[in-house]
């Protein structure tokens, strides 16, 4: 224990030479450190996106041609539900999480997070979530079939697997709240010096803003499971038309929680994106004072706009008015968003290395699932689109195309400094155009068979839905192979790459995390980054002096 | 290898692939349609300009173009005009989709009210005004179905969205349809006509169609419903109005002879023969012609519940149990009859029978 003591200590060139004497039990299961913890988060978010994949693989694959081929309904039924919840809370959530871990102090000159000791719990609150969810395949009755929404009272018949669904969420839920007042805490209490809330790099800001959705939301996400437990098994009647419940108050409570859900699942994505265009368009940020007013009306308009997601329940025609025209309204800050990217390229000096491209393809897709949402807002046209495949098109452009491909830019973006070593472009190339053209391939029809009327989650279909089915089920293979080659990249980047990399590897880079050796040792920030330094990097970010050139 | 090839030579022998909406029977579903293509118009407006714009920059503003950046990163002018140009644009949008939300909500002054009742995994129809009531059932053979190990038969044209005993409607009459559910929730689809209602227990929602033309329309089942969600479609047959009266006619002296008397006294045989058909048309999904069940659908075979206090065998088949629906919508007699041949059947020989007069007392 005194050599790793000490190691907290010693000055920064002792530490390569101290890490030595910390166990690996020590340094990855006592983890304290927020680099540890953000590679933790990432490795566990990566192998939950493999095993999301996998299950959506076995739903592609049934739904490759019409008739049962592979699963029994039931089965189809628990593949679609746990597919869902893995990706949302295993993958997608955790890989923000993590990157916030290793990014945020490293970018605001804080030398950790606020609450090292929570933050190792939080992480350790992940793996037995999600051995909760695996082991569920493996109980009587199967795993949770309901749907990633959980919907009773179908979700208060299901067997045993539901309870351990319910479960795996408190934890899941546990962790986030705390992964969020870490955040929250940080972002406002350890900024360096000469760094104003508006002088922060947007990933912070879309960060904080994330931590505050999630520490308001999580806990109504966790009422409403508690209730569906005590449905299940105390006799009460929350949601049990035959005691009096109301089936329809879980769907209130569960999308009061599930909209901005999926902005936490969208809005990090924005704030790297924001960090990765200025850099390759070697220009500052347009517009970023913009950009966090519309953070912020994202954030607080994704509380009232959680009735689109029920314009099937009947409700009057003044509260769908009331959804209808609020869920339209969103579209405003993010239009500016997106013309505030395209105005930071315009007049750039680009280049197109991977995490630019996957920033592009961002840009490009997400504006593509954008406009479906704002079809998708409009009342009397989601009466034809709600529950078909064309809100399955919809939130995959913004969630594979929105969050994933945001992941895979900030992988690539800070691979160098994580690593110490730089990534083989080609490669990483590669893997965009591959990612890029599967998946249009198997989003995009997606749509047309939600126009044409197929409904979602059904594990079989009439035969005009062929076509698209089996373009979509191609797709998706191939789509899923190519993050087999990504995984690939990323261990060969690990295990040297093409050679070292620089401190700061990017031509057009200002922020303050490439200030620091590649690899980032393991303590930085001790002493926080001075003034000059600080203010160098927001000049250069075009966020001091004279800020009409 | 040879499922491959099959499989990849399927599109192209299966009709034609729709791209857009069943095209509109009713005025909402037309309302719709022409809502969604200004919309499509409107964004491929947006779309070009956004991607023009874009796609310009990353052509001509490159780093190996020799391009030098241009450091400028605000102008109040543009921002302010790009927050409020949209904004008037959804203004533009809303209007029109406000007016189809009302209409679409005006269920006031049908002509015909039928109730539509969400079953795991069935629809049962009651004709309001008509005193006719009957359930609509999937009848795509299970072999077209199952293909488990390469087996299976070829499908039929309207495979999965056939029923036995589709709503029959009048075409140009305003019908109001109410739904509502026995056991999980449902949903009422028929994008021909521009309808989805979700069918909710406890709860009556209502909505409505006026049909233009005559003929055969297909919906689906249209929330998450369990087991066999996929497996519940929606036919509709509007009919012109004297053929829709002599229907209704024929459905009420039908239903007249095939009412259970409620004062017959059934022997066991009638009631395991009765029980039988019963048992065909509401169990066998799940527990299998053989009474074995599949997977987490328990085998009736010698099972502690079909062999047990019959009293625990009626309860489990009126309340449900887990997975199992309470099957409370089948009547008295079948209810009755389907217990005892399962009693007496899947080598169970308990040898007693219920009697319709015990479901009933069990009800209360």
């Amino acid at each position: 224990m005194t050599t790793a003591h000490d190691a907290l200590h010693a000055p920064a060139h002792d530490h390569a030479h101290e890490e030595h004497h910390v166990s690996f039990v020590q340094r990855w299961f006592y983890a304290t450190n927020h680099k540890d913890i953000g590679t933790l988060y990432l490795w566990f978010a990566f192998s939950m996106f493999i095993t999301g994949g996998i299950m959506a693989l076995c739903i592609r694959a049934e739904l490759f041609q019409p008739g049962l081929q592979f699963w029994q309904p039931d089965f189809f039924n628990q593949l679609t539900t746990l597919h869902g919840v893995i990706m949302v809370f295993g993958a997608i959530m955790p890989a923000f999480t993590g990157l916030a871990n290793w990014m945020l102090p490293l970018m605001i000159g804080a030398p950790d997070m606020a609450f090292a000791r929570m933050n190792n719990w939080s992480f350790w609150l992940l793996p037995p979530a999600a051995a909760l969810l695996l082991i569920s395949f493996f109980v009587p009755g199967g795993a949770a079939a309901g749907g990633w929404t959980l919907y009773p009272p179908l979700s208060i018949q299901a067997g045993m697997g539901m309870d351990l669904a319910i479960f795996a969420i408190h934890l899941l839920g546990l962790s986030s709240i705390m992964g969020s007042i870490n955040i929250v805490t940080t972002v406002l209490n350890m900024r360096a010096p000469g760094m104003t809330m508006l002088k922060m790099p947007l990933f912070g800001w879309t960060m904080l803003i994330t931590a505050y959705l999630l520490i308001a939301v999580a806990p109504v996400l966790a009422g409403a499971v508690t209730m569906l437990l005590t449905d299940r098994h105390f006799d009460t009647h929350f949601f049990k038309a035959i005691g009096g419940g109301d089936p329809v108050l879980f769907q209130h409570i569960f999308w009061f929680f599930g909209h901005p859900e999926v902005y936490i699942m969208a809005l990090p994505a924005f704030g790297i994106v924001s960090q990765i265009i200025p850099t390759f368009a070697r220009k500052p940020l347009f517009g970023y004072v913009s950009m966090v007013y519309a953070t912020c009306s994202i954030a607080i308009l994704s509380f009232m706009v959680w009735g689109h997601h029920m314009f099937a329940v009947g409700m009057p025609a003044s509260t769908q008015l009331f959804f209808m025209f609020l869920t339209m309204l969103i579209a405003v800050p993010t239009g500016v968003k997106v013309f505030n990217w395209i105005a930071t390229m315009w007049q750039g000096s680009m280049t197109f290395e991977t995490p630019m491209l996957f920033s592009i393809g961002f840009v490009c897709l997400f504006t593509i699932g954008g406009f479906s949402g704002l079809i998708l807002a409009i009342a009397p046209v989601d009466t034809q689109m709600q529950d078909t495949y064309y809100v399955v098109a919809h939130f995959h452009y913004v969630l594979v195309a929105g969050a994933l491909f945001t992941l895979f830019a900030a992988t690539y973006y800070w691979l160098p400094k994580w690593t110490g070593n730089m990534y083989h472009e080609g490669r990483g190339q590669f893997h965009f155009w591959w990612s890029m053209v599967w998946f249009n391939v198997t989003f995009f029809p997606m749509h047309f068979l939600g126009l044409a009327g197929m409904p979602r989650r059904i594990p079989d279909y009439a035969l005009q839905f062929t076509d698209f089915n089996a373009i979509a089920s191609i797709g998706a293979f191939c789509f899923g192979l190519g993050q087999i080659f990504f995984l690939f990249n990323v261990i060969h980047t690990i295990r040297g790459g093409v050679g070292k990399a620089p401190a700061k590897p990017w031509e057009g880079a200002n922020t303050l995390e490439w200030e620091v050796p590649s690899p980032a040792p393991h303590h930085t920030w001790e002493t926080p980054p001075s003034l000059e330094m600080v203010e160098k990097g927001l000049k250069a970010q075009g966020l001091l002096g004279d800020h009409h050139e | 290898m040879r499922r491959l090839a099959l499989a990849l030579m399927l599109p192209a022998v299966t009709q034609a692939t729709s791209m857009n909406f069943q095209p509109a029977q009713t005025a909402i579903a037309h309302d719709i349609t022409n809502l969604h293509t200004l919309l499509m118009w409107v964004i491929l407006v947006i779309f070009v300009l956004v991607f023009g714009v874009m796609f310009y920059s990353i052509l001509k503003h490159r780093k190996s173009l020799g391009h030098a950046a241009k450091p400028f990163h605000e102008n109040t002018t543009v921002e302010i005009l790009w927050t409020i140009i949209p904004a008037l644009i959804l203004v533009a949008m809303a209007w029109p989709a406000a007016r189809v939300v009302i209409a679409q909500k005006d269920t006031r002054d049908s002509e015909i009210t039928i109730k539509a009742t969400g079953y795991q995994w069935f629809w049962g129809y009651k004709y309001l005004d008509h005193g006719v009531d009957f359930k609509s059932r999937l009848t795509t053979d299970r072999k077209q179905i199952d293909e488990y190990q390469g087996k299976g038969s070829a499908k039929g044209e309207h495979y999965l969205l056939e029923v036995d005993e589709p709503l029959v409607v009048p075409v140009g009459k305003k019908v109001r349809i109410l739904t509502t559910s026995n056991d999980v929730i449902h949903s009422w689809a028929m994008p021909a006509f521009g309808v989805k209602q979700d069918a909710i227990p406890g709860f009556i929602r209502d909505t409505w169609f006026k049909a233009e033309n005559t003929g055969t329309f297909r919906g689906q089942c249209s929330e998450l419903c369990g087991k066999d969600h996929g497996f519940m479609p929606i036919v509709v047959k509007v009919v012109t109005d004297k053929e829709f009266q002599e229907w209704v006619g024929k459905k009420q002296a039908e239903a007249k002879a095939a009412a259970d008397d409620p004062n017959k006294k059934w022997t066991k045989d009638e009631l395991i023969a009765r029980g039988r058909s019963v048992y065909e048309g509401n169990c066998v999904a799940c527990h299998k012609a053989d009474g074995k069940g599949t997977g987490p659908y328990p085998s009736l075979a010698g099972s502690k519940i079909a062999t047990g206090p019959i009293a625990d065998h009626l309860g489990i088949v009126l309340a449900g149990k887990n997975a199992m629906p309470a099957w409370n919508a089948l009547s008295d007699t079948e209810i009755a009859a389907v217990v005892t041949y399962e009693r007496n059947s899947f080598g169970n020989t308990t040898g007693d029978a219920l009697l319709p007069a015990d479901v009933k007392a069990a009800r209360k």
